[in-house]
């Protein structure tokens, strides 16, 4: 039976949301907890006035995860929904100027961070097993555009990007094997107003530099976090039951195809 | 008219499998091969078979002074850096539940920031060279995931972007260098020697393997090496930060 009223379609739900004190991750995290999920925000950072539970986070460490799952596990008692949002650009190297130290710090939180993401939320999932309501776990996985095409980012951030776009489906294919009912997807958001743009932001003005970005999607903006936050509600919820080991891109049509070079100064 | 006339090419990963076949094919169309691998006695054996066109170097690809050592001794002994393949690579078997961090970090060393390193220190060289083509091993598992091959699969993915990235960041500064990615299937070399002895479903590995494949069987190492020269030669020119599958129909 399809749901009509979709406004606590996640009533009972736990879900746990990195990098969720800001952007993307803020926005699914609000979003989450409107629908009925107790959301915890898992985050370097606690955001002012943010929703959700705030735990002290870091994505790359082992040590923070195994601590993260057994907080909730004691306090939510249950484990439904891992948004594995949190993530870095690196900077602006490109593959002359790329570090291996850089390298290595853009895929210890973007690559290494969402493989630990889901190793645990496996866990977590699997141990939530008979809890009422019974357990039906969706891991949503953001990578990025460019996880898809090799001009949208530095040179490690896009490694690590495609890491994820295809581990996710690795993660997808051994629970749908095992029989876990767990889902797992990416989402390839192109430019959403996020801090991850904070240095153009500081170089060019946040308006000017989200008209400079916004110009390069067909659609002629960037997107808003909540635009990337519905995307993953629908993706932890039920609505999107068949759906696994699949790529969402939220783009404006940035990778659709061909588009005219927009005559605009460079910031 | 060979087609790799006087064309140098630093291989990784040259000493056996994917490397070596084309290791063969550079020197019979006229190039030089620079073998670089961990393996010495094989890196050196295959040398001295290719004879005077050939030469070995250590490779260490997760370590960047040991690319800078294979790269400066490819132009010191034979002048240019025209083509680099990055075929070295580890496959390992693990999933989402089994696979711990170390696992996970050092699979992507080898095969991701292995070929990373790669493009970055070729790229000066090559340049420096007049322009040449790097072409990046990456596999079916770079389009496709597989339960049983998570960090693998990873890797190759990145890899697969990472390609893409490099080609656009050559062309965009006119360097005429291109850099494309091939994606075999199941290829009957070293690195899957341990999964043809395992059973898998009352079938030999080797079995179940090439009936994943549409064509019913295993690629060849010479089969992949093929389309690597087209790539690394001026048949291929107007391609770059593209996708090169050769799979058996696997992904199809």
């Amino acid at each position: 039976m399809l749901p009509t009223d979709m406004s606590n379609e996640l009533s009972g739900h736990v879900a746990i949301v990195t990098g969720g004190a800001s952007g993307i991750g803020a926005a699914s995290a609000a979003l989450l907890e409107s629908a009925g999920a107790a959301v915890i925000v898992a985050d370097l950072q606690a955001a002012k006035d943010g929703p959700g539970r705030f735990v002290a986070h870091d994505v790359a460490s082992e040590e923070s995860w195994k601590a993260l799952l057994a907080d909730v596990l004691e306090r939510e008692g249950r484990l439904d929904v891992v948004v594995n949002n949190a993530g870095i650009s690196g900077g602006s190297g490109n593959p002359e100027t790329t570090t291996v130290e850089a390298w290595q710090k853009v895929q210890a939180v973007n690559s290494e961070g969402v493989f630990l993401g889901c190793k645990y939320a496996v866990q977590g999932m699997k141990r939530t097993g008979s809890a009422k309501p019974a357990s039906k776990g969706s891991i949503v996985n953001i990578s990025s555009v460019a996880g898809l095409i090799g001009s949208a980012g530095p040179t490690a951030y896009t490694a690590s990007k495609g890491a994820v776009r295809l581990l996710s489906k690795s993660v997808a294919l051994y629970c749908a094997e095992r029989k876990y009912d767990i889902r797992c997807n990416s989402v390839h958001p192109g430019g959403v107003d996020t801090a991850i743009f904070n240095p153009l932001w500081q170089a060019v003005g946040h308006e000017q530099g989200k008209a400079f970005i916004g110009a390069r999607h067909p659609i002629g903006r960037m997107a808003e976090p909540a635009d990337l936050g519905e995307l993953v509600l629908w993706l932890a919820s039920d609505r999107s039951s068949f759906v696994t080991g699949a790529e969402f891109v939220a783009d404006g049509g940035l990778t659709a195809g061909l588009m005219r070079r927009v005559p605009l100064a460079s910031p | 008219m060979p087609r790799l006339e006087n064309r140098v090419v630093l291989l990784s990963g040259g000493a056996s499998g994917i490397g070596a076949a084309t290791a063969r094919l550079v020197v019979r169309e006229g190039g030089r091969a620079v073998l670089a691998d961990r393996d010495e006695t094989k890196g050196r054996a295959l040398a001295a078979e290719l004879g005077a066109a050939a030469t070995f170097v250590p490779l260490d690809v997760t370590q960047e002074p040991s690319w800078q050592a294979a790269v400066a001794e490819t132009v010191a002994r034979f002048g240019a850096l025209h083509g680099l393949l990055n075929a070295a690579g580890i496959g390992v078997r693990n999933d989402i539940e089994d696979c711990t961090l170390e696992e996970y970090r050092r699979i992507n060393d080898i095969n991701a920031l292995g070929t990373f390193l790669g493009c970055k220190l070729a790229i000066p060289a090559i340049k420096e060279s007049g322009g040449g083509s790097i072409v990046n091993i990456s596999s079916v598992l770079g389009l496709r995931g597989a339960a049983y091959a998570l960090a693998y699969s990873a890797s190759k993915g990145a890899v697969r972007t990472l390609t893409k990235n490099v080609a656009l960041h050559c062309a965009q500064m006119k360097y005429n260098i291109r850099c494309n990615s091939v994606h075999p299937g199941y290829i009957d070399t070293p690195m899957i020697a341990p999964r043809l002895e395992q059973n898998v479903q009352n079938m030999t590995g080797r079995q179940f393997l090439e009936e994943l494949h549409p064509l019913g069987r295993l690629g060849r190492a010479d089969e992949v090496a093929n389309m690597i020269l087209f790539l690394l030669s001026d048949e291929s020119t107007f391609s770059t930060g593209s996708e090169f599958v050769c799979d058996g129909g696997l992904t199809a």
